[in-house]
């Protein structure tokens, strides 16, 4: 065996969208100039989070069936390999075909190349995660085939030519009035006379991509499950358009992650419960559908599974984040991040925003100590909010911390000279280690009192600046302990 | 010699869980829950579906009802719909196989099903495309959609519905109207799948040999 096969293997960055242009503090801090997407951020997530309360509240066994769906991903994970030869034996046997991507570059030759086979120019897409990842639009852009993404939000996305913000809304960061004026402005053949009533527009939308779903040829979809002892893929949506392109389409080619797997088909009983009241707030969502291979006489008699790896097997390889591993995209971390609700989801730089995206995305990148993603680790306040929600119980707070470690490590071993923060604490080190030297350094910085008269400190000089630009300090105390302890146990005498 | 991707995949996924540990999967979930016609009306309901509940015997007129109420002109059904629920003074175009896409489409366009089962507590029905429920086309494309359930077809909770259901088969689960919340989160009933969903519960006729 090789020693390549032992070294994770990341995603390639430079094509597909796992990561931003720039870092998540300079990139938040143009989002939190927004005070239109604040305010949208604000009103949609309290909506969400409330119907979400709601309805899982009714679920007397929502703990157990956590703990199920915790455990059939962990075991999933334990037995991947062969989990997803037995889902291609099933596919296959059923009248599929399975490809195999490493990487996302391989993944988008591979499709184009099964959309170019079938001669058709124009492709109706399924909203999908991974497609996104990948870039699969602009691969298809650059063989001149036409991708129309046919999920509302995403329709307002792309006629935008904008990027997505949420997982589950993808255009959560526009209001109605913004939305309208996209629809103006890029919807070929538009009522000019439509209001921003979300009813009007949404008809305006089924207008526009009937004609699309009728004519097209070729459908492309993510899945939300497979299932390897019978060869099911899933698809859970809202709107009918996923049932549209399953559905109308003479091919169909499914892009899915190698990790959404479960092992049998009752294991996805667990899964039906827990994501629609996770992700929508609704006990079940309008439209779920499960195909088998193909079926003779109903729905596409040609259908193709890409298997995608890009960085998920370097994700799996880790103790602590391969957990990341076990999403089901539902979004709930999201709605009730308290950084996510300010800075939405562009400023994370990836299609996977949020917390979830912040443990997710630089695992499938690699932390490379000095890389963009490097800094996503840190885009958390730590107060796990997104573990309580989490319908699988990834602990997505202890794998922030683990990579916080992981990225420390790894720009200790990038760069030779030492960052501020390592001069800091071995400052710090050094100062705690002997008794004189803390109890004078702990005078020292009682001096900081009378820097100010708020009960804060908001702004240290340099370097010490870097640590207030986001933070404030407690002031010191009047008293440090050692002498409070020390006017307490004076000697009488 | 090059690796395939399948190889390399597999080789990298081999090596990535060496350290991993299968828990035992807890089955203490509910593993079901008795079936409850009025948890499923308030469901449906609540999803802006429209409801009717019939005997037997009033099938055909809730049909007719429906379709009058809806302006429903055009009215299909898949090969295997008892003939007895079909309205005789209507006429029910039966999918032979070759209806088109084109042909479904139309505001005034209703398809009459039944249902392979119908989950209570989430207001859900599941098709599978046997008789009586047909490819999936025809539930998808016509504006409107009535499904008739029978007393038999109803079950408490999702689990009860997986043991029922064969995967091998298309399934479809339906839970309302078509609908999205993608503009400010504000649900809207009909998108792209049929606007109207009617429900026609059947009551169950006590002394009937159709008791679950």
């Amino acid at each position: 065996m090789s020693d390549r096969t032992n070294l994770p293997v990341y995603a390639p960055l430079g094509v597909g969208r796992l990561q931003g242009d720039r870092t998540f503090p300079a990139a938040a801090k143009i989002a939190l100039a927004d005070g239109q997407l604040r305010s949208n951020l604000r009103s949609a997530t309290a909506t969400i989070r409330a119907k979400r309360a709601n309805v899982v509240g009714e679920v007397a066994d929502w703990e157990e069936l956590r703990r199920a769906g915790e455990a059939i991903k962990a075991s999933t994970m334990a037995s991947l390999d062969t989990l997803l030869i037995e889902l291609e034996r099933n596919v296959v046997a059923n009248g599929g075909a399975v490809h195999w991507a490493r990487d996302a570059a391989e993944a988008n030759r591979i499709v184009t190349g099964l959309v170019q086979a079938t001669g058709a120019k124009q492709v109706v897409k399924v909203k999908s995660m991974v497609t996104q990842e990948i870039g699969l639009n602009e691969a298809l852009a650059a063989a001149g085939i036409e991708a129309f993404e046919t999920d509302l939000a995403e329709l307002i996305i792309q006629l935008g030519h904008d990027e997505p913000s949420h997982i589950l809304v993808p255009a959560i960061h526009r209001n109605r009035a913004q939305i309208r004026e996209i629809f103006l402005q890029e919807m070929p053949g538009v009522d000019r006379s439509i209001s921003d009533e979300p009813a009007v527009l949404a008809g305006e939308a089924r207008r526009y991509l009937r004609k699309k779903f009728l004519e097209t040829k070729v459908a492309i979809s993510g899945a939300n499950f497979a299932v390897a002892d019978t060869g099911t893929l899933t698809v859970v949506e809202s709107e009918g358009n996923g049932r549209m392109c399953l559905t109308l389409p003479d091919t169909l080619i499914t892009v899915m992650g190698i990790e959404k797997l479960v092992p049998t088909w009752t294991d996805l009983e667990v899964f039906f419960q827990l994501l629609p009241r996770s992700s929508t707030g609704e006990r079940m969502n309008p439209y779920t559908s499960t195909w088998t291979g193909v079926t003779p006489g109903d729905g596409p008699q040609s259908f193709h599974l890409v298997l995608l790896d890009n960085g998920r097997t370097a994700t799996l390889a880790d103790e602590v984040g391969r957990q990341a591993l076990h999403c089901i995209r539902c979004s709930a971390c999201l709605n009730v991040c308290p950084v996510y609700e300010r800075t939405g989801g562009h400023a994370y730089g990836s299609t996977y925003p949020g917390p979830i995206g912040a443990i997710l995305s630089p695992q499938l990148t690699g932390l490379t100590g000095d890389g963009v993603n490097d800094s996503l680790p840190y885009a958390s306040t730590l107060c796990g909010a997104c573990f309580d929600v989490c319908p699988v119980r990834i602990d997505i707070p202890s794998i922030l911390v683990d990579l916080r470690a992981r990225h420390v490590e790894a720009a200790k071993a990038a760069s030779r000279i030492p960052s501020g923060e390592r001069l800091a604490m071995a400052g710090v080190g050094w100062a705690m280690a002997g008794e004189k030297r803390w109890q004078l350094a702990q005078r020292g910085a009682g001096v900081l009192r009378h820097s100010t008269r708020r009960t804060t400190i908001r702004r240290l000089p340099w370097p010490l600046s870097r640590w207030t630009a986001s933070r404030d300090l407690a002031k010191p105390p009047v008293q440090t302990f050692r002498q409070w302890w020390a006017t307490e146990h004076e000697d009488p005498s | 010699m090059t690796i395939s991707a399948r190889d390399e995949v597999l080789a990298r996924i081999r090596s990535a869980i060496v350290t991993a540990v299968s828990p035992d999967v807890p089955r203490d979930y509910r593993a079901g829950a008795a079936a409850d016609v009025e948890l499923l009306v308030d469901r449906l309901v609540d999803y802006r579906a429209i409801v009717h509940r019939c005997a037997p015997a009033g099938i055909a007129g809730a049909i007719i009802e429906a379709a009058d109420a809806a302006g429903i002109d055009r009215l299909f059904a898949p090969p295997g719909l008892d003939p007895a629920w079909q309205p005789s003074d209507r006429h029910v175009s039966i999918d032979d196989g070759t209806l088109t896409a084109t042909d479904l489409d139309g505001n005034d366009v209703g398809v009459i099903t039944t249902c392979s089962v119908a989950i209570c507590e989430t207001g859900t029905i599941v098709l599978d495309g046997g008789p009586g429920q047909g490819r999936r086309l025809l539930t998808l494309v016509p504006d409107h959609h009535i499904c008739i359930v029978l007393p038999e077809q109803v079950v408490g909770a999702v689990p009860d519905a997986f043991r029922r259901l064969d995967p091998r088969r298309p399934l479809t689960w339906i839970s309302g109207p078509s609908a999205t919340s993608d503009i400010e989160l504000k649900r809207v009933e009909g998108v792209h799948g049929p606007r109207h969903l009617v429900v026609i519960i059947v009551e169950h006729v006590p002394g009937s040999n159709s008791a679950p």
